[in-house]
């Protein structure tokens, strides 16, 4: 039985401050043209810090989040849906990107008003939907200028020179590219701040999520989603990297102070990859149990980078700064960035299931989990492939897992009472009854 | 002590009262639009059956995908709880158990005091479950009582669509204006189903020995189906109907034993 008010709790304190970087983002994008500023385009993944060079006036929208903040709205993500299934596009493509395409086929933005169309796109090529979204954007906004990066080197333990200096190339003809597309001139400190930045915003995210190894945890999965989206907004923003040093000293005093994100903490669970974002009270559903998601593979490495510690455990990954690099020129920078992009965890499974499943299985290890949650996700292609063999090897490592179908971006693909039902199920088999 | 255990199904609801670990009495009524009359209906009637009056049960535990509309339960489990105790309580040998219901199909393994290890569970697919073989039987005009003993009969295997009920329906149409012995369509619809659920029951890395229960575990064609898909026996209990009902009861022996 989960037991009432074990540990205490409190609201995070610079949750407000979160909120309010998360809406300026999306306020500056829509208004950049007011004070002669830019507009670009690209995924999450993207290499944000190249077009920061272009000056402090540049804003971005990456495609993910905006396409998980529509989905959590369903009546506007149902009308997104319906006007690229009406546009004549295939229903089982990538759910982020058809709440996007949507957006621009009603000209409505989720943040209000018209859907801002971008002066450029910078885009890399993770999975075969991503260059081919930016493609439609192209087209759908009247021939936007494109530039996408191709990224797909293999995973990071056979990473080599040549590999890197494939990627640096390209984005070293990029930043040719963004000059003449943009007509400014380039500058390589900005450059160079930037990428420093990212590092900092990356590993520093990595320490947050290393203290949910502490029990209780202070932070919950639904909670991190408001958190970890920085480094997918913009990875090389200070005011993020800025932000998520407050939040890493704050959560530290939450451990210090034994402060609980779920305050009758019993059982501890992870999930995978994206959620269904439309339905994020599935994980205050299991809390009624004294369950805490301590976050997901996606949360963990999209935004954060990591490393094997001397002691054998999962780290944050040490920052070119940290171990005494200094970066001063553009082709330095470039590829310490490449370098570190690419040994993303969440970049690492687009490769081999059992990329996914081995770093899991240290996770449920390290932060010593009872169980975890895997989302079969027909939203994402890309990074549900090999999700049964996921299902496999974590069981065989000796871990309850619970499977639930849904969709990130699509609520007609989520069977909510079926999901709830099965999570009863699941905690049943771990041993927690919810009181009645 | 009595208690009492209330399957709330999508078609039927089933009470099992029990007296100090022992079966007393059943008692089923089909699940209408008004929930509460079902279950008072089911529960009456088991009373009744067993002589025995409501102020003398002590704990009531439901189950079934209404088990939240039982107003008067003390507690409940979930159907794939009650379905691995009532299982292992009748054939204490399984370690997997399959459910076959009319809206859901459901596998689970576990071990041997009941307790689940993993589980599956048919979502969003109507061809691996018991009102399929409803709409089925409306196809072949007989009743879904003859579905089993016909299908029997049958010596020759047909391809079928094992995927989709709507197309399974128009392929057995087609099949009727082929002039295909019902038999031979029969046996075709319980192939499509067993098969439907022997691939989720795969899943759980199938653990002998393996026992059936819900609904259509009283159909034998379905039964004979699932045997020559999964290649091996399956214990099929008495009124394997009831196993949810009973799991749900021994659920409420446990908690008024304090177990």
């Amino acid at each position: 039985m989960a037991e009432e008010g074990k540990y205490p709790t409190e609201p995070l304190k610079c949750w407000g401050e979160a909120k309010i970087l998360r809406e300026k983002y999306y306020e500056d994008y829509k208004n950049a043209h007011e004070t002669g500023g830019l507009r670009w385009c690209g995924g999450a993944w993207s290499f944000d810090a190249v077009p920061y060079g272009l000056g402090d006036d540049v804003y971005p929208l990456t495609g993910e989040p905006y396409g998980a903040s529509t989905a959590f709205n369903k009546e506007f993500s149902m009308q997104c849906l319906e006007a690229t299934e009406a546009a004549g596009f295939a229903r089982d493509l990538c759910s982020y990107m058809r709440n996007y395409w949507g957006s621009i086929l009603l000209n409505k933005f989720t943040f209000g008003g018209e859907f801002p169309k971008p002066d450029f796109i910078w885009q890399d090529h993770i999975c075969c939907s991503h260059s081919k979204w930016y493609q439609v954007v192209s087209d759908l906004e009247g021939g936007v200028p494109a530039y996408m990066v191709d990224v797909a080197v293999g995973p990071f333990d056979q990473m080599d020179d040549n590999k890197v200096q494939y990627v640096v190339g390209q984005l070293m003809d990029g930043i040719d590219w963004l000059e003449k597309t943009t007509g400014r001139t380039y500058d390589d400190n900005k450059l160079i701040e930037a990428v420093k930045n990212e590092f900092r915003l990356t590993s520093t995210w990595a320490k947050v999520c290393e203290l949910n190894k502490t029990v209780p945890a202070p932070l919950d999965e639904k909670t991190m989603y408001s958190l970890y989206v920085f480094g997918v907004l913009s990875k090389a923003k200070k005011e993020f990297a800025d932000f998520m040093d407050v939040l890493y000293e704050e959560v530290k005093d939450r451990v210090n102070r034994g402060i609980a994100a779920v305050p009758n903490e019993h059982v501890r669970v992870m999930s995978d990859t994206q959620p269904p974002w439309g339905f994020l009270k599935v994980f205050r559903y299991l809390e009624k149990y004294g369950c805490i998601s301590i976050g997901s593979l996606y949360t963990f490495g999209l935004t954060g980078l990591w490393e094997d510690k001397e002691d054998g455990s999962w780290g944050p990954k040490t920052t070119p700064m940290d171990k005494g690099v200094t970066i001063n020129t553009r082709e330095q920078a470039l590829e310490e960035m490449v370098k570190w992009n690419l040994a993303k965890p969440e970049w690492q499974h687009f490769y081999h299931p059992q990329l996914k499943s081995d770093m899991m299985i240290r996770i449920a290890k390290e932060w010593g989990l009872n169980g975890i949650m895997l989302h079969y996700n027909r939203g994402c292609e890309g990074l549900s492939l090999g999700i049964a063999e996921n299902r496999l090897a974590l069981q065989k490592a000796g871990y309850p897992v619970l499977v639930f179908e849904g969709n990130m971006g699509d609520e007609r693909e989520f069977d909510e009472a079926g999901t709830m039902a099965k999570m009863d199920t699941f905690m049943e088999t771990l041993g927690v009854i919810k009181p009645r | 002590m009595y208690v009492a255990g209330i399957d709330m199904g999508a078609k039927f609801v089933k009470v099992v009262i029990m007296n100090d670990g022992q079966v007393v009495s059943k008692g089923m009524a089909p699940t209408g639009f008004n929930l509460a009359e079902s279950v008072e209906n089911a529960y009456n009637s088991a009373l009744e059956n067993g002589g025995v009056s409501k102020d003398d049960i002590k704990h009531i535990t439901s189950t079934g995908a209404g088990k939240k509309e039982v107003s008067f339960r003390n507690d409940e489990v979930t159907e794939v709880g009650a379905a691995a105790k009532g299982a292992i309580s009748l054939v204490p040998s399984s370690r997997t158990v399959i459910e076959v219901g009319a809206e859901e199909g459901r596998a689970l393994r576990c071990d041997e005091n009941g307790r689940v290890l993993d589980f599956v569970i048919n979502e969003k697919c109507a061809a691996g479950a018991g009102a399929f073989t409803e709409a089925m039987a409306r196809a072949l005009e007989i009743p879904v009582t003859e579905m089993g003993p016909l299908s029997l009969k049958s010596e020759q295997e047909t391809p079928m669509n094992a995927q989709c009920a709507v197309f399974a329906e128009s392929e057995v149409v087609s099949l009727v204006h082929q002039k295909t012995a019902k038999q031979d369509i029969a046996r075709a619809i319980h192939d499509a189903i067993a098969s439907r659920i022997s691939s989720m029951v795969r899943r759980l890395s199938i653990e002998k020995e393996v026992t059936l229960v819900g609904g259509l575990a009283k159909n034998v064609g379905f039964v004979e189906s699932l045997k020559r898909d999964l290649k091996m026996d399956v214990n099929v209990p008495e009124d394997p109907d009831y196993v949810g009902a009973l799991g749900a009861a021994l659920v409420a022996q446990s908690k008024v034993q304090g177990d």
